[in-house]
């Protein structure tokens, strides 16, 4: 805490300044909810007694309060997250989750002050509408190679893991009650056994939280973020078993028996539900090709619902989200349009954000408002329990497993796994649902110490621990088409020496779980041509689209983005006479896709813009020649570095953009013929003609033929004007590619 | 009999060394070699071919051919043969074999380079030290040959692409009138870099006994 005090006195201006309008603002407004109940119902006594004037401005703060009151909570709640990133360095000491909940106990210590209620962090707001955006942003991203490739040890930490922690820490607070006596006299075993499950679950906001700032390698985020989502089901059947006996007060074998089946019902149902719901997901996206506006819409609500359906049967919530997500996100992708793929992304994004920052905040409001037992022993026995028992069952867990892992933890890695074990909200919440009122305050009290401990003091020291330790980080750089291609090539070959060797191993089922896929599945639920693309095609052409996007956004700033080297496609294929002309390979639909937003961003002022067939080259000879080579440079510029971006690799460094000069000697496959009649074109309707193939096409798709002509283009132009700075001007007033334009608009001359 | 064992075992010892793999893993290698070849001395690229699991993959050509690629034998020898023994088909196994606990970081890299010019001589057809645009197509081409007409039409575009990345990731700064041979193995590694070899790159070879191995060949 001390810390943080000592960041709010250094504190800038700004920040300070802010919070103190904040805090008067909601001050104010909650001292004046109370007069204006006061005022009302003095009202109410007057109106009797004479007419009252017509009130032109009246205060009505009731009618809206509830709406107002969140609405300035989760303002609050924001407006403080960007006053952290807005203050420098404070923010790699820190983590963030830890200055929220400082923020959150402020916050709860003045409206104490003032003698409000604080709103206290209620189990069903935290349930039903703070966890399930959580859940579901990282359920829907969650990287599923390495999440299978590991998922036996995670299921392993997961499961037995959690039971490992709930006993120990179970058992080893019963005795120490049993020894102390006193006020802890009272406490019975099935109450510390609760407990033990309370505090001992791994939890995957904090999780989460913690290690988004660490950059830490993908394998060790997956492992301790893959169990703090797993051992939900373990932490849902053990709480509601150990209720139902401290309400029963006996336990039986055939109970301890039930136990273990719900824990299969409870996970195994919670996946059903989800991949149910993913599946009707998925099947719905494939029909909204003209209703592209509510897309994202279904992907949230059949995720919410999936997560409501199986809370309803006391099934995994938690595991139903992340089936749901799992199972809908590559038929969705493959469906929806690319702006409602954004949608969908930083919608996520945003309120899995906006749930993270209030659950900070209502944790540090909590803390200050609940009712308190403080019991030395009690807190300083469990905080110290949960660390040795999840120390214990890290190194025990690790040496079994490793005897059946290829790629085995080191010691390293187990300390990672080991100190990422956080604690958060979802154990607070529980805590709040405890029942028994006499243990619950001391319990509630252990728990939010075990919390505080572990997201401020493991949070914080988490980051130069790594440092420390040199534990690999997360590589940077973007998946590249080599990769990619290698990728595949690898999987094959390994199930191809796999059948060689005879026995039916991982890559043999994944073999036949893909073909399965692309045989049946996908015919139902990708609509269209899209159903049948092989996975290395969809890459490429994603890969394509982003780079398109990147242009046209970079585009717009004069300022284009670096191009990394003067290699062009000239350098690489071979010389030789006959170039074929090759057909078109991405489909209508997608071109359509590119065209269109890149024509989005295109300003139009020549209208006489139209496309040409790489054999036909009419061009009107009522228009100025000057203008038309000033024209045919710039769409050559934008030519050259849009086939640059799309084939370009992502590891970039600032160079400027590199002229090149090619000078070819061979015969040039096309020439301007002034003497053919422009209006055979205008004259064609189609706008996508099928053979004649637009600039669009060709840069997008076939940067080799389209550098070839390129490179004759810099060459005749080149001679003609040489002034580079007037064709950055140029560039930048009109950039045009040549397009056949939207459908309805070409015009004749 | 006595005699026959210990001549067996210490024949296996040889290879255990040569290899790296255990003695139980070699027997069971050498039960499926048994299996594969009909109980003869060597196979050739019928008995490989014959294996029904694999007429799904895309690139069993390929793999079949690594197997009688002389490079993969460790002694500086090119070219192909048409039968290859027990030893042969072990050396080529022994290119899928993961890293254990022990392994040292120089023997990763080591290994993470072997595994990698395994790869690369697959590439490599005619040998001559450089993947090659044709030979570079002919890959995707394989990869995508099970995905019909869009798949090769799509394959050229996909090769060039892929080229040009590694064109322009090695080689910074090309004159226009310079010619990228193609990618040679230091290129190939570069490009691979992120990949991990060494950990992906591997299949788990059983070391218990297994009853009679179900996926084999058809059964004549």
């Amino acid at each position: 805490m001390a810390e943080l005090r000592l960041a709010r006195r250094s504190s800038f201006l700004p920040l300070t300044g802010l919070m103190c309008v904040l805090l008067l603002v909601f001050v104010s407004v909650a001292s004046a909810s109370r007069d204006v109940t006061r005022g009302d119902s003095h009202n109410q006594t007057n109106s009797t007694a004479h007419k009252k004037a017509f009130p032109v401005l009246s205060f009505n703060y009731e009618h809206v309060r509830k709406p107002f009151e969140i609405s300035l909570w989760i303002l609050l709640a924001l407006l403080m997250k960007l006053g952290f990133h807005i203050i420098p360095g404070v923010q790699n000491i820190v983590p963030e989750s830890c200055l929220l909940i400082g923020v959150g106990l402020l916050v709860g210590g003045i409206i104490k002050a003032i003698g409000e209620e604080a709103p206290v962090l209620d189990t069903k707001l935290f349930f039903l509408y703070l966890l399930p955006p959580i859940i579901l942003d990282a359920g829907y991203f969650l990287p599923i190679r390495p999440f299978t490739e590991n998922m036996g040890t995670i299921l392993v930490f997961a499961v037995v893991g959690t039971l490992w922690n709930t006993f120990f820490i179970g058992g080893m607070i019963y005795g120490v009650c049993r020894i102390e006596g006193g006020q802890l006299a009272s406490v019975d075993p099935l109450s510390c056994l609760l407990f033990g499950t309370i505090v001992s679950a791994v939890d995957p906001v904090a999780v989460l939280a913690v290690f988004e700032e660490i950059h830490i390698n993908e394998l060790l985020h997956i492992l301790v973020f893959g169990e703090s989502l797993l051992n939900d089901a373990v932490t849902v059947v053990l709480y509601h078993l150990f209720e139902e006996f401290t309400h029963a007060g006996t336990v039986t074998v055939v109970d301890a028996i039930l136990g273990v089946v719900c824990f299969f019902v409870v996970s195994l149902g919670g996946i059903l539900v989800g991949a149910i719901y993913g599946i009707l997901g998925a099947f719905t996206s494939r029909f909204t090709s003209h209703t592209r506006v509510i897309e994202p819409l279904f992907v949230f609500l059949y995720s919410y619902m999936a997560y409501l359906s199986a809370e309803v049967f006391h099934l995994s919530g938690i595991m139903s989200l992340i089936a749901c997500g799992v199972v809908m996100r590559p038929y969705v992708e493959a469906n929806v349009s690319h702006k409602s793929y954004t949608t969908i992304k930083y919608f996520l994004k945003m309120w899995s954000s906006v749930s993270e920052t209030l659950i900070f905040i209502f944790l540090g409001v909590s803390t200050v408002a609940g009712p308190h037992a403080w019991n030395w022993t009690f807190v300083i026995v469990t905080v110290v329990l949960c660390l040795v028992s999840r120390v214990l069952g890290v190194i025990g867990l690790t040496y079994i497993i490793n005897k059946f892992r290829i790629v085995k933890l080191t010691k390293k890695d187990q300390f990672i796994v080991a100190y990422g074990g956080l604690r958060g909200a979802i154990a607070f919440s529980l805590g709040f649902l405890l029942t028994n009122s006499e243990m619950k305050n001391m319990f509630l009290t252990a728990i939010i110490t075990v919390i505080f401990f572990t997201v401020i003091v493991q949070g914080m020291t988490i980051r130069p621990l790594v440092d420390l330790l040199a534990v690999k980080k997360k590589k940077e750089s973007k998946r590249s088409i080599n990769e990619e291609i290698h990728t595949q090539f690898l999987d094959h070959l390994l199930t191809g020496i796999e059948d060689i060797c005879g026995h039916y191993g991982h890559h043999h089922w994944k073999d036949k779980l893909n073909r399965f896929n692309k045989a049946y599945v996908k015919k139902w639920l990708i609509a269209g041509e899209r159903s049948t693309e092989p996975q290395l095609i969809s890459f490429y052409n994603k890969m394509e689209m982003k780079q398109a996007m990147m242009l046209v956004e970079s585009g717009s700033t004069a300022q284009l983005p670096t191009i990394v080297s003067s290699v062009s496609m000239q350098n690489i294929k071979p010389r030789g006479p006959a170039r074929q002309r090759a057909i078109p390979s991405i489909s209508k639909s997608r071109e359509q896709e590119i065209r269109k937003i890149l024509r989005a961003n295109l300003q139009k002022t020549r209208q006489r813009l139209r496309s040409y067939s790489r054999h036909d080259l009419m061009i009107d000879p009522f228009e100025d020649n000057v203008s038309e080579v000033r024209f045919r440079r710039q769409r050559v510029e934008m030519e050259r570095r849009m086939s640059h971006y799309l084939t370009v690799p992502a590891n970039r460094q600032e160079t400027p953009p590199v002229r090149k000069v090619c000078f070819e000697s061979e015969h040039k496959v096309y020439t301007y013929d002034d003497s053919k009649s422009p209006r055979g074109w205008t004259a064609e309707p189609d706008p996508s003609p099928p053979d004649a193939v637009s600039l669009l096409n060709e840069s997008s798709q076939r940067a080799n033929q389209s550098s070839e002509h390129r490179a004759k283009h810099n060459d005749e132009l080149r001679a003609k004007v040489p002034d580079e700075k007037e064709e950055q001007d140029q560039l930048k007033l009109s950039r045009c590619l040549s397009d056949p334009g939207p459908n309805k608009e070409e015009d004749l001359s | 009999m006595g005699a026959s064992q210990t001549r067996t075992e210490h024949k296996y010892q040889d290879l255990a060394d040569k290899t790296g793999f255990s003695l139980e893993q070699i027997e069971n290698l050498h039960k499926r070699f048994q299996q594969l070849s009909n109980n003869e001395e060597t196979i050739n690229r019928e008995h490989l071919d014959s294996i029904p699991s694999l007429a799904n993959n895309p690139i069993r050509k390929q793999i079949i051919e690594a197997f009688f690629d002389k490079r993969n034998q460790h002694q500086d020898e090119v070219g192909s043969c048409e039968e290859i023994g027990f030893e042969q088909f072990l050396m080529v196994m022994s290119h899928f074999r993961p890293p254990s606990l022990k392994t040292t970081e120089e023997e990763k890299e080591a290994m993470r380079k072997e595994k990698l010019r395994f790869l690369f001589n697959m590439h490599d057809t005619d040998n001559d030290g450089t993947i090659t645009l044709v030979e570079y197509r002919k890959v995707v081409e394989e990869l995508l040959s099970k995905s019909g007409d869009i798949g090769q039409e799509a394959a050229k575009a996909i090769a060039d692409a892929a080229m040009l990345e590694v064109a322009s990731t090695n080689v910074p700064h090309m004159d226009p009138d310079d010619f990228y041979e193609g990618i040679t193995f230091e290129h190939f590694e570069q490009i691979l870099k992120g990949l991990e070899m060494e950990t992906r790159m591997y299949i788990r070879f059983l070391d218990v006994e297994t009853p009679t191995l179900r996926c084999g060949k058809s059964t004549s």
